[in-house]
This record gives C-alpha cells, sequence and structure tokens, in this order.
C-alpha cells in the first residue's frame, strides 16, 4: 500500500531476523512445554562448563510444545540433536522410526531419565473437602480438574496414576480399577486441553475442589498465582513420573554434532544438573543432592509404570489406545 | 466449456482463470488430493468404521450443530451490524468497525482463554448468566457456539458491508417514490442485492466455524459424547500417532463441508441470477448506472 | 460523509438497530477486548513494557510480520484474477470452482499443517528429495508461509467475487467498447469499483496471516527465536506460567486489528479528495462515489 511503510516493516523484519544467522556448533534441544524454566536455567550452566572442559562454546537452541506433538515433528523433519520429554512413549515412537537408537534406555543411567516427579492433589485453601487419598477424590460433590487424559502427557499420567494407586490397594485388579475410574470421570466436569489450562481453569477460574498435577508444577503455580490460595497434598502413594531424555543419533551423526549432544545430556546427571532439577522442583536421582533439598520433596510411596503396567508401550495399548480403558468407560452403553 | 455469448468483450478471461486454476491446484487441490490418498490406504470397510464410530458421530453433531448456530447468528447480527456501520453516524462508529476485524488478529488459543475466563461461571459474564438464570455456558457445548461467534464474526460483516456501501441511493430513492414503505424497501429492494453476499458470508463462517480448534478447546469442555468437536478427536488420533485415523476423519469433515459449501454456492448463484434478471425485467436502464460508467471511462 | 438518503428509516428504527448492532459488537467482541488488556496489564506497565522487549517476542513481531508481507500479494494476486473471471464470466463448473476456493476455510488448521508435513515432512512424497539437497520446507520459513498461504488462501477472492457480482459488467463492458485496453479497463474501471472490498480483504487476510496459529504451529518445529511466530510465542508464554507475557504479546496482535482503523480513515480521506478534485475539474458531471 505504501512504499515507505513496507519497507520499513521489510527493514524492521529483517533486522530482528538478522542474529540468526551465525555459524557455530548449535544443539536443538526439542523438548515439552513446561520445561523451559528447567532448561532456561541448565543451558547457561552447560555452555560455561563445556567451554572451561573444551574451549568450545555452543549454543543451545530450545523448542517447547506438546510432548507428542514435538517428537511427530522430530520424525518428520525438525533436526533435534537431543530431546528431552514427559514420557518415554514419546521416545518410543522416535525409536521405531529409527531416529534414535533402540536401547536409548541404556545410552544413559536411570533409564535415560535424569530427575522424576510425581503427581500430587492441589486443594483449595484449607482443604474444605478433607482429601487425603486417592479415595476422597471420587465421593460425590467433589469435582477434579485434570487435562484431557488421552491428548496430553500430563492427563496420561494423572491416568496412569490413579489406575495404579486402584490397583495397588487390597483385592485391587484391572475390573476394581476399572471402576473406580468410572467413579473418577463422573466427577470430572471438563478435561482441559493441556497442563497450563488445567491450572488456570482450578486456580484462576476456581472451577472444581482438586487438581491433579505433576508436583514440579505446585512450585510455578505459586510463583505466578501466589502461595496463599491453595495447598499440596501428598497422597499416600503415587507415580514416578520418570521424564527422559534421548540423542537423536540420525541428526547428530548428519550434522557433527554427537560429542556435544553426548556432553549436554551427561551433564544432566552431574552435581550441577541434579541441582538444578532440584532447584526447579523435580526430583535429582543423585542421592546427595536430593538430601540437601529433601525438604522440597515429602516422601511418598510410588509405583513406576515398568514395574505397574509393565512398561508404556502395555500402558498405551491398554488404555489410550481407540478402544483402551479410557474409550471404554466413555462408551454408551 | 467456452461460452460464446455476447458478453464476452471483457477480456483477461483466460489468463485470469487459468493463473487462478493453477493456483488453486498448486496450494489446495494437490495437498487435499495427497490427504485423500493418504486415506485410501485404508479398505472402505475400515474407512467406513473409523467414520461412523459412536464418538466420530457424535463430534460430527456437535461440530455441525454449533457451526451452524454460530453461523446463524452472526448471519442476523452481522447484516445489522454491516448496516449500522455504513448507514449510521454514531460516536465510536470507526472504533467498532476496526473492533470488527480483531477475531482474524486474536491469535485462537488467546480468544478461548479469554472467552472461557469471561464465560466461566466466576468471569465477568458468567457469575451473573448462572448466577441469575442457572444457565451455563463455558465448558458446554454452549460455550462452543460462544467461541465459534466469536471466531467466525468478520465473515458476514465484511462481505455484507461492501455491497452496502455499493448500494445505489437511487435505488432506494426510486422506491419510496413509487410508494414504498422503507419496511417493502428493505424487504424488496434492499434484501434481494445483498442477500448474495450474506449468503456468503454465512457460508464462509459456517465453513471456518468447522474447522475451528485452537479457541474452541478452552471452552468447550472436551468430555467425549457431550462437548467433544471433530478436531479435537483428530487430534487425539495425532496423540496416539494414528495419522492414518486422523486423516479418515480430516477426509469426513472435509467431504461433508464440500457438500454443504457446494449446496449454498449453487443457492448464492441461483439467487444472484434471480436479482440480476429481475431488475433487468424492472428498469433496463438503471442497473450498472451509466453515469458513473461514462464518468470513469473518460 | 454519506448523502443523506431521501428514503431513510425512521430515527427509532435507526437507534434500535444501532443498539442492537453495537451491544453484539461490546457484548462479543468489546469484552475479549477489554480483557486481554486487563490480564496484560495486571502487574502494571512496567512488566507489561518489559514483556514486549524480551529479544524472543521482538524476533516474533519480526517473523509474524515478515510472514503477511510475503503471502500477501501472492493472495493479492490470486483473489483479483479469480474474482474477475467468476464474477464477469459465465463458464461451466463455475460453482465448483468458488466452493474448492472456499475449502480452505472448512480445513481445520491442524489439518492444513498436517497437509504440509504429508507432501515436505521427512517421510512425506518429497522428504527423500529434499533432505537429499538439504532443503528445508518444514520447521522453516517456507514451510510456515506456505501454511499461512493456505490459511489465507480465499480472503480476498471471497471478498471480491460477491461484490463484483453485484456491479456486473456494464462498466467494464462501456470502458472497452469505448476503445480501453485490458490494463486501462482495470486500472481505470474495475480497480476503482473493487477498492473497498479489496482493502477489506486485504485486511481480512493479513490479520487472519498474522493471528494464525493451528497450521503454522504444526509446521513451525517451536524453534525459539528461530521459528515461532507472534501467535506461536503466545502460547508459549501462557504455557510457561507467563500470563502477563503472553497477554502482552496478544494485545500486540490485538492492536494489529486496530490498525485497520489508522488504514481505513487514511483511504477514506484520500478519496474524499479525490472526489473534491474531480468535482473542481468537472463541475457539470455527476461523480461516482
Amino acid at each position: 500500500m505504501n512504499r515507505s511503510l513496507l519497507s520499513a516493516v521489510l527493514l524492521a523484519a529483517g533486522l530482528s531476523l538478522a542474529p540468526v544467522a551465525q555459524a557455530q556448533t548449535s544443539l536443538l534441544n526439542v523438548s515439552y512445554d513446561v520445561a523451559r524454566d528447567v532448561f532456561k536455567d541448565y543451558n547457561p550452566k552447560f555452555v560455561a562448563a563445556y567451554k572451561a572442559r573444551t574451549g568450545e562454546t555452543v549454543e543451545v537452541k530450545q523448542s517447547h510444545a506438546g510432548s507428542t506433538k514435538q517428537v511427530r515433528a522430530v520424525a518428520d523433519g525438525l533436526e533435534a540433536d537431543v530431546v528431552t520429554m514427559n514420557q518415554a512413549t514419546d521416545i518410543m515412537f522416535l525409536a521405531e522410526k529409527g531416529l534414535v537408537a533402540a536401547d536409548w534406555t541404556k545410552k544413559f543411567p536411570n533409564d535415560a531419565a535424569p530427575y522424576t516427579s510425581t503427581m500430587v492433589f492441589i486443594v483449595r485453601k484449607g482443604n474444605p473437602k478433607a482429601i487425603k487419598d486417592w479415595n476422597d477424590l471420587i465421593k460425590s460433590g467433589t469435582s477434579i480438574i485434570i487435562p484431557h487424559p488421552k491428548n496430553t502427557g500430563n492427563g496420561r499420567w494423572t491416568y496412569l496414576a490413579a489406575w495404579g494407586n486402584a490397583l495397588k490397594q487390597p483385592g485391587g485388579n484391572d475390573k476394581s480399577a476399572a471402576a473406580y475410574l468410572s467413579a473418577f470421570f463422573k466427577n470430572t466436569p471438563l478435561f482441559a486441553p493441556g497442563g497450563r489450562d488445567a491450572t488456570t481453569t482450578f486456580i484462576q477460574r476456581g472451577q472444581g475442589d482438586v487438581l491433579v498435577t505433576f508436583e514440579s508444577e505446585a512450585e510455578l503455580i505459586a510463583r505466578e498465582f501466589g502461595r496463599g490460595g491453595f495447598e499440596v497434598v501428598y497422597p499416600p502413594q503415587s507415580i514416578l513420573t520418570e521424564l527422559p531424555v534421548a540423542i537423536v543419533d540420525k541428526v547428530v551423526d548428519k550434522r557433527g554434532t554427537r560429542k556435544q549432544a553426548q556432553a549436554y545430556l551427561e551433564y544432566l546427571w552431574s552435581k550441577d544438573g541434579q541441582t538444578n532439577a532440584a532447584e526447579n522442583y523435580l526430583r535429582p536421582r543423585d542421592a546427595e543432592v536430593f538430601k540437601k533439598y529433601a525438604d522440597r520433596f515429602p516422601a511418598v510411596k510410588t509405583f513406576t509404570v515398568d514395574e505397574t503396567f509393565g512398561g508404556w508401550a502395555k500402558a498405551t495399548e491398554a488404555h489410550f489406545k481407540d478402544g483402551g480403558s479410557f474409550d471404554q468407560i466413555y462408551q454408551v452403553k | 466449456m467456452k461460452s460464446n455469448r455476447p458478453h464476452r468483450v471483457l477480456p483477461g478471461f483466460n489468463l485470469s482463470l487459468g493463473y487462478a486454476l493453477v493456483y488453486l491446484s498448486l496450494l489446495v487441490l494437490i495437498p487435499l488430493g495427497g490427504l485423500i490418498a493418504k486415506s485410501a490406504e485404508l479398505s472402505l470397510a475400515e474407512f467406513w468404521t473409523l467414520a461412523t464410530s459412536q464418538r466420530s458421530m457424535a463430534s460430527y453433531r456437535i461440530t455441525f450443530g454449533t457451526s451452524l448456530l454460530a453461523a446463524s447468528i452472526n448471519a442476523v447480527f452481522g447484516l445489522i451490524v454491516a448496516w449500522v456501520l455504513v448507514r449510521y453516524e454514531f460516536p465510536g462508529r470507526r472504533f467498532f468497525d476496526a473492533l470488527v476485524d480483531l477475531p482474524f488478529a486474536l491469535p485462537t488459543a488467546v480468544a478461548g482463554i479469554t472467552l472461557t475466563t469471561l464465560y466461566a461461571n466466576t468471569g465477568w459474564l458468567g457469575q451473573y448468566i448462572e448466577g441469575q438464570w442457572g444457565f451455563k455456558i463455558a465448558f458446554t457445548p454452549w460455550g462452543i457456539v460462544v467461541a465459534l461467534t466469536f471466531v467466525t464474526m468478520p465473515f458476514v460483516v465484511r462481505t455484507v458491508q461492501p455491497v452496502i456501501e455499493d448500494i445505489e441511493a437511487e435505488v432506494e430513492e426510486a422506491a419510496a417514490t413509487l410508494g414504498a414503505t422503507r419496511w417493502q424497501t428493505f424487504w424488496r429492494v434492499l434484501l434481494p442485492g445483498v442477500f448474495p453476499a450474506l449468503l456468503t458470508g454465512f457460508a464462509l463462517a459456517f465453513s471456518r466455524a468447522i474447522g475451528e480448534f485452537g479457541s474452541v478447546i478452552f471452552i468447550a469442555g472436551n468430555i467425549p459424547l457431550v462437548s467433544e468437536i471433530t478436531p479435537l478427536l483428530i487430534i487425539a488420533k495425532l496423540e496416539q500417532y494414528d495419522l492414518i485415523g486422523a486423516t479418515v476423519l480430516a477426509v469426513v469433515m472435509l467431504v461433508i463441508s464440500f457438500v454443504l459449501l457446494l449446496s449454498i454456492n449453487l443457492l448464492q448463484w441461483w439467487a444472484a441470477n434471480r436479482h440480476r434478471s429481475e431488475a433487468r425485467e424492472l428498469d433496463p436502464g438503471s442497473t450498472g448506472n451509466p453515469a458513473n460508467t461514462q464518468g470513469a471511462a473518460a | 460523509m454519506k448523502v443523506r438518503r431521501a428514503a431513510a428509516e425512521t430515527p427509532a428504527v435507526r437507534w434500535t438497530l444501532t443498539a442492537i448492532g453495537v451491544g453484539f459488537l461490546i457484548f462479543f467482541l468489546g469484552l475479549p477486548l477489554i480483557a486481554v488488556f486487563v490480564e496484560a496489564f495486571r502487574s502494571g506497565w512496567a512488566p507489561y513494557w518489559e514483556a514486549l522487549q524480551e529479544k524472543d517476542t521482538l524476533h516474533a513481531v519480526g517473523l509474524t510480520v515478515l510472514v503477511a508481507v510475503v503471502v500477501l500479494p501472492f493472495n493479492i494476486a490470486f483473489g483479483v484474477a479469480a474474482a474477475w473471471a467468476i464474477a464477469k464470466f459465465e463458464f461451466w463448473g463455475k460453482s465448483l470452482l468458488t466452493t474448492l476456493i472456499d475449502l480452505p476455510f472448512a480445513v481445520s488448521p491442524v489439518v492444513a499443517g498436517l497437509l504440509f508435513i504429508l507432501i515436505f515432512g521427512a517421510n512425506g512424497w518429497m522428504g527423500p528429495l529434499l533432505q537429499s539437497h538439504d532443503i528445508k520446507i518444514i520447521f522453516a520459513l517456507p514451510g510456515m508461509i506456505i501454511a499461512t498461504l493456505f490459511i489465507t488462501f480465499p480472503y480476498i477472492a471471497r471478498e471480491l467475487i460477491p461484490l463484483m457480482q453485484a456491479q456486473g459488467r456494464e462498466e467494464e463492458e462501456a470502458a472497452v467498447s469505448l476503445g480501453a485496453t485490458g490494463f486501462q479497463m482495470f486500472w481505470r474501471v474495475t480497480l476503482p469499483n473493487i477498492k473497498w472490498g479489496l482493502l477489506y480483504g486485504v485486511i481480512l487476510a493479513n490479520a487472519r496471516a498474522m493471528g494464525e496459529f493451528g497450521a503454522v504451529s504444526v509446521v513451525s518445529g517451536h524453534i525459539r527465536g528461530e521459528t515461532n511466530t507472534l501467535p506461536l510465542h503466545v502460547e508459549i508464554l501462557y504455557n510457561e506460567y507467563n500470563s502477563v507475557g503472553a497477554f502482552a504479546a496478544a494485545s500486540v496482535l490485538a492492536l494489529l486489528a486496530l490498525v485497520t482503523l489508522i488504514a481505513k480513515t487514511i483511504v477514506e480521506w484520500r478519496m474524499a479528495k479525490e472526489t473534491e478534485m474531480l468535482n473542481a475539474a468537472l463541475p457539470t458531471e455527476k461523480t461516482a462515489s
């Protein structure tokens, strides 16, 4: 329309894009949604440590979105050197596609999960509904806010935590677990489209009596919304959410960044890396670091996906595939 | 294909149509063809089972029902808004005029989050609507209608607006001189002229609403069989790495939308032609406004 | 501005209609807009301003503008060509063509992104070819431009078709029979007639190009400071529990929508001036607009 306006706009666009075109070794870490804080703190620490050790400067770029969506992008050609995800299924998919080594869980300690979290309850101040355990959630009149159990990683963890807990009750079996979840979903008035939106729905819009979410989220919620309005309740038993990482072999071989990528992920297990995780309210694997931050991580009896569900592949097949246990609950008889 | 009617004096038919077709093919037809080809990897029976599952059927009902409602709301109010914005002077007219484009510029996710905050039972509007009348909007299908009405609002207003701006004062004056009431003028003269554009706007709003995802998921509640839209089911399939399942639903939506749009376009065509021939019958001199033509050509 | 019409509504009708129209706008558009700004300024001016000056946000603004600037000329050319063919000529399959132009509206943005992954992705038809030449389309700027082209494809054409139909072809026919070349006819007759529609179309397509989230989200790769457009950046900020940053960025997009106000005012003002000049030059002739 207006030529000078147009050229000004182009110039502005060009200027702001210019800094991208720097040539140096860079790593792309493709990660899930809420991991930004962890890596925002971690990346400079790694860059400094790596420079001190090798004299080489590495730039780390971040990409964040929903976990599964990110992994699909990597499979479709997004050139990630490393992936840091919130569930093993996502990395398994890349292994299936031949981008990640089939034995990726053996490449790093702790099944390649440098830190963990667990699912906890967040309730209104004073815990008016006296929610202490999973069974309190299915009492009539209690309203539960969770993200979509089929479409979000956060929701899947919640689902498996609830199922696993029911399974581990005296006399618990698949049938009683299904009955528990059926009752559970009678109390969910809505499924939030993502973990973050579940939080907003609960805290800002005042929906529901209890929010089930990651322990690490509770701290982020406190930072954003203040500590006064809610309380964190640890159920006696919950799931151990392992947050795995992997090198994307196909990409690092092509780009010649294997050495840097390996160092980047290994550093997550260093004292610095573990401390950084603990600072961000993720449970570190390192016993010493864990001890130092023990007051942040109340004791919870946890179970893993591997021991309770026989691994993510089986869990996905039984519960989240079309026609799985979740779909059966929402079938009209 | 080629018609040899006398009015083909105008230049540029082959060029414009050719260019449009090539561009259309490259950007739309080939990609959509690819989608259909992908879904053809399934047998017809498998396709049918996936496409007509209980969840899918419920989601079509919700998606198309709420879209139809939202487009209808916009057809009625959009016409009024366009009319008011073009014909009347009032304070803030320009501001409201500009406001109409807001739903396009605002990312759909922001729209969804904002609308949910407004309409939840603790929100500015929701607390009155739910408190006074006990009517829940957020996290029910009504929430979907609200989000879709917001997202598709510009279509009707912006397709109707230029046509209203273009109406010659003479036509209305003539009608008035011939003794028509204002209502008759509107119903017999103005509405038929605006009708094709109104239908277009309705069709656009409707089709955009069908595909909308970002704003709806925040306010819908996303409960299977109750408030789950088809695009959300597509995402659910993708979350299971089920690309084929996702394409099946996408193809079903595409085919239904195509048939609906084609019907609306045929109807629109018919309406436009009828209006034109009627106008010609009534007064062969009044269309085309010769003074205007000479002024511009001189 | 407008000639007082001999046949106008009674004041009562006019006020009722204005109230309904404005009420609808306030209820459905005004309140959400206010809510966006309330959220953006929840912690006051300083955090708002700070959020906008963040490096990644600025980059996202630049990228968003760049995508829109590249996309619009293509769709303007297509829109005018398609509308010309459809509105001024009769040919077989016209309704079908119009419907095909509408089709991208009905394609869910998520699916739209998927389409291009199916073509250009590593496992897509052209994926191996592109990879062997190390050409990046998806998860880079070209992919985002293509997705935005698709999403905004129908807007200008759809804006122009009903308008040009309503105008008929007599004026152009007269111009041609008076000896105007095709270019002269287009420039002197068609363009002035369709300028409003074209402007609306461009404004809509531009707004949509800048605000598009779903399709671009699928093909962008979300690399911070590199392939994040403003709408994507908004989502990321929101998911990072940075409400103020998210709504501050969203308010920028909302302001872009209000740019319409300025654009329209300028055009209106220029037109009024042109008309004046024309009136002065041709005192006896009745002018068009």
